[in-house]
């Protein structure tokens, strides 16, 4: 039977991750991998070999199979860039494995639930009545990620957690530091700016306190002696981040995978119903989050496969969900699809934990989009300058340059 | 059908009640709270798929 390393000995083995052609296609090569395995060897940028999940049967096998640990702190633990690398030390929650992830991530569920999302919705549609309001105002053209996809998440977040959205350009710049193909260094001095702010923002919520998760945070967990202070710096971190980049990069790509499928685009305008199933099958087709990393802690064999001890396992959500085998016609945007088994949001415990505030936002979002826009709304530049993000981090679009 | 869940396995990531609202619901620790542990025929379906999306698998379903 195979190991990594016996399986890693064919030459050129392709390098992980690859980039995207398509801004909202996966990579060309990913199809290829699932169709030589289930689980296939690859070369990370450092040379080190590691599997690679392509099919949405394996994935969801392996999403909830706890000899792949998410523990950053494991010498093992496998990175995609040397950016990712200086993310390690900052593992609380995401970065944990059972039970110590739990115990954090059950201090933030409750601000997360299905309920607490729909009695946010009305200030949800105020905030994108207003950018919407404000880029239709102005008049074409528009860059929709300005516009739109970056302020409506970062304004949410921000009034969900109760950080002063004023400060935003500075976090979102710090951020996009954390997550595009760079340096090591440059990585760690934004993640330490990062927290640098968090803290000073702590210690004025704990002179003065206001209203949002930091607040409750404070006073539940870190005044009760459950979380201690550079944890709590830790934990607001990764809310702030994560809430940003992702549901942005959902918003610019959906319409952009909405402009170039102009009968897709239609059914929405038509009947603006579809839009909750539509946002599943965005989920599915976009796959924003396309790389998941994890380190095996014990042998076994899976797939006719020998998974070592310190082997790195990559997940890829862009060829999981893209699994002819899960779903029919994988490579057609079909907004009436409604696909509820996707692993947009990732699958086992560290699934998405902003993921209900991220289907409501895109909810309002996309309502607006097809009840709001222009019929003759299209792209103000040739679809070939619309350029992917870098492989590392969250797939995306720099700008969306629109016209009407 | 029987439903049991295991509050101390859910991530609380609401698939549940997404799926099957008339079944499961979100206590206020964010985590499912069982609004029936035998639900109606015309539900099973919904049910079956809450399984399969909790994320930690949580929801185990026993006989009648």
């Amino acid at each position: 039977m195979k190991d990594l390393k016996t399986a890693g000995q064919a030459t050129d083995l392709p390098e992980f991750p690859m980039q995207r052609a398509c801004p909202y296609e996966p990579p060309e090569g990913y199809a290829a991998l699932r169709e030589q395995s289930p689980l296939t060897v690859v070369t990370l940028f450092d040379g080190r070999p590691a599997w690679v999940v392509t099919s949405h049967a394996l994935a969801r096998e392996l999403f909830t199979d706890e000899r792949l640990s998410s523990d950053w702190t494991n010498p093992r633990f496998p990175v995609t860039s040397p950016a990712r690398g200086a993310l390690q030390k900052h593992n609380v929650m995401v970065g944990m494995d059972r039970p110590e992830h739990g115990h954090y991530r059950k201090m933030v569920i409750p601000s997360f639930t299905v309920k607490r999302m729909n009695r946010l919705r009305p200030r949800l549609q105020a905030i994108v009545d207003e950018r919407l309001d404000a880029m239709l105002a102005a008049g074409p053209p528009a860059d929709f990620v300005e516009s739109v996809a970056v302020p409506v998440p970062s304004i949410a977040i921000c009034e969900l957690l109760g950080v002063p959205y004023a400060d935003h350009e500075y976090f979102e710049s710090e951020t996009r530091k954390l997550v595009i193909r760079t340096s090591g260094e440059i990585a760690a001095s934004a993640l330490a700016n990062l927290r640098a702010y968090l803290d000073k923002l702590i210690a004025v919520k704990e002179a003065e306190p206001g209203e949002g998760l930091v607040d409750d945070l404070i006073a539940d967990q870190l005044h009760q002696g459950r979380i201690d202070r550079e944890t709590l710096v830790k934990l607001c971190t990764i809310m702030l981040t994560a809430g940003h980049e992702t549901t942005a990069n959902v918003i610019s790509l959906g319409l952009l995978a909405l402009l170039r499928h102009p009968e897709q685009f239609d059914a929405l305008r038509d009947d603006p119903d579809l839009v909750p199933g539509a946002v599943e099958e965005m989920l599915r087709y976009l796959s924003i989050a396309e790389v998941v990393s994890r380190v095996a802690t014990a042998d076994f064999e899976v797939h006719g496969r020998r998974i070592r001890a310190g082997d790195a396992v990559f997940f890829t959500n862009s060829a999981v969900n893209r699994d002819p085998d899960a779903f029919p016609d994988p490579d057609v945007f079909d907004v009436r699809r409604a696909p509820r088994l996707h692993t947009g949001f990732g699958y086992g415990v560290h699934q998405c934990v902003g993921q209900n505030l991220a289907r409501a936002e895109l909810d309002i979002v996309f309502r607006a989009v097809a009840t709001r826009l222009p019929r003759g709304l299209r792209l103000a530049v040739p679809f070939e300058e619309v350029k992917a993000k870098g492989p590392a981090g969250p797939q995306g679009i720099i700008d969306l340059p629109l016209t009407w | 059908m029987r439903v049991t869940t295991d509050t101390g396995r859910c991530v609380g990531a609401g698939q549940c009640v997404l799926a099957a609202p008339e079944v499961f619901d979100q206590d206020d620790d964010g985590t499912v709270a069982l609004l029936t542990d035998s639900p109606p025929d015309e539900e099973h379906e919904n049910v079956l798929e809450a399984v399969q999306r909790c994320p930690s698998l949580s929801i185990a379903l026993g006989g009648a």
